[in-house]
């Protein structure tokens, strides 16, 4: 499979991951959310981010209940809740918005 | 849950990088831990390298997963076991390993100490207090 | 508990055996299968430890031995000889099994 970006082709597995992580820009994020009828708002923006940094950080894609309890610490538990990140992810704020970040599907969400 | 919790221990016997077992040690704790049970860590023998720091795998092209001990602790795994002999036989000290913590929800976050350091007669007890034991 | 802890690598080329021998406790058992059966033979480097583990029973998988070349005469006075159906029944009897890989 593969995603089509700014003229250029990226490969992506058969969930519509990246394959690569490098290949990531910032509208990688847009495009997969306009197949999945998402218009990313800065609140999205936000957790995209977050999920990067954590990536960056400890090398793993956190899995979804790891991600609110750590958007809960960073942002606030109106923010860490599931009611809260599943309404800006509806196919799943740990599976989704990873994939939006580039990063693989997260380890521990089964 | 109904279920009864159970004590998994994960029984680290390998360094890291010469073979997989280190990593996909890793990978199988903290896909457990999405199981509501009571996880901890044994590093044993050359476990105890997994866990050494200033790890840098460029030069040997694979993924540094040393990181990645230290998000245990958002996963609920916050007891590590590290065996005093092992790291002594390897002219190791606990200075030579990454500082790992985690945070307590319940005390504000709280930042606390997951590696433990114990003797290989303590390393016997832990082990034999488990339910369940997964080696690597 | 009482645990069965095996080992399947030879004693002479990993840790396996002896880190076993050291966290073994007593009313416990080891069985020694695939390479591990190296160690139950007599006039080895292995066979101290394997005579001198207090109050731990040692069993060798008779189909590793045999599939070797290591006839029963060879093994150490003590050690006993089991089956699968004898491994299977050893996990069976005990808490749980601690795999020394």
């Amino acid at each position: 499979m593969a995603i089509e970006v700014d003229g250029k082709v990226l490969e992506t597995d058969e969930e519509g991951y990246l394959v690569n992580l490098k290949d990531w820009v910032p509208a990688v994020a847009d495009e997969m959310a306009k197949e999945d009828d998402l218009v990313l708002t800065e609140e999205h923006w936000e957790i995209i981010n977050f999920l990067r940094e954590y990536y960056d950080e400890y090398q793993i894609a956190p899995a979804v209940r790891v991600l609110t309890k750590a958007v809960g610490k960073r942002m606030g538990k109106e923010k860490g809740n599931s009611k809260y990140l599943y309404s800006l992810f509806p196919y799943g704020p740990g599976k989704q918005a990873c994939r939006f970040a580039g990063l693989p599907k997260p380890t521990g969400c089964i | 849950m109904s279920e009864e919790i159970k004590n998994f221990l994960y029984l680290n016997r390998r360094a890291p990088y010469g073979t997989i077992y280190a990593w996909e040690s890793l990978e199988v704790v903290l896909i457990g831990a999405a199981f509501d049970q009571k996880v901890s860590l044994a590093f044993v023998d050359d476990g105890v390298f997994q866990i050494v720091k200033g790890q840098k795998t460029e030069q040997i092209g694979m993924k540094n997963f040393s990181p990645t001990y230290s998000a245990l602790g958002d996963y609920d795994v916050n007891q590590l076991y590290v065996e005093r002999e092992s790291l002594e036989e390897r002219g190791l000290t606990v200075d030579d390993l990454m500082h790992l913590t985690w945070e307590d929800e319940d005390e504000d976050w709280a930042e606390k100490d997951s590696i433990r350091v114990v003797s290989r007669a303590e390393m016997a007890e832990i082990i034999t207090q488990q339910d369940v034991v997964f080696s690597f | 508990m009482s645990d069965l802890h095996t080992i399947n690598k030879s004693p002479f080329e990993k840790s396996s055996f002896d880190s076993c021998m050291e966290h073994v406790l007593e009313g416990s058992a080891v069985l020694l299968y695939e390479d591990g059966v190296y160690a139950a033979l007599k006039g080895t480097a292995a066979e101290g430890k394997v005579k001198s583990v207090q109050g731990v029973k040692v069993y060798a998988l008779g189909p590793d031995l045999n599939a070797r070349g290591l006839q029963e005469e060879r093994v150490i006075d003590g050690v006993e000889i089991v089956d699968y159906a004898g491994f299977v029944d050893l996990a069976a009897k005990h808490d749980k099994v601690v795999a020394w890989v």
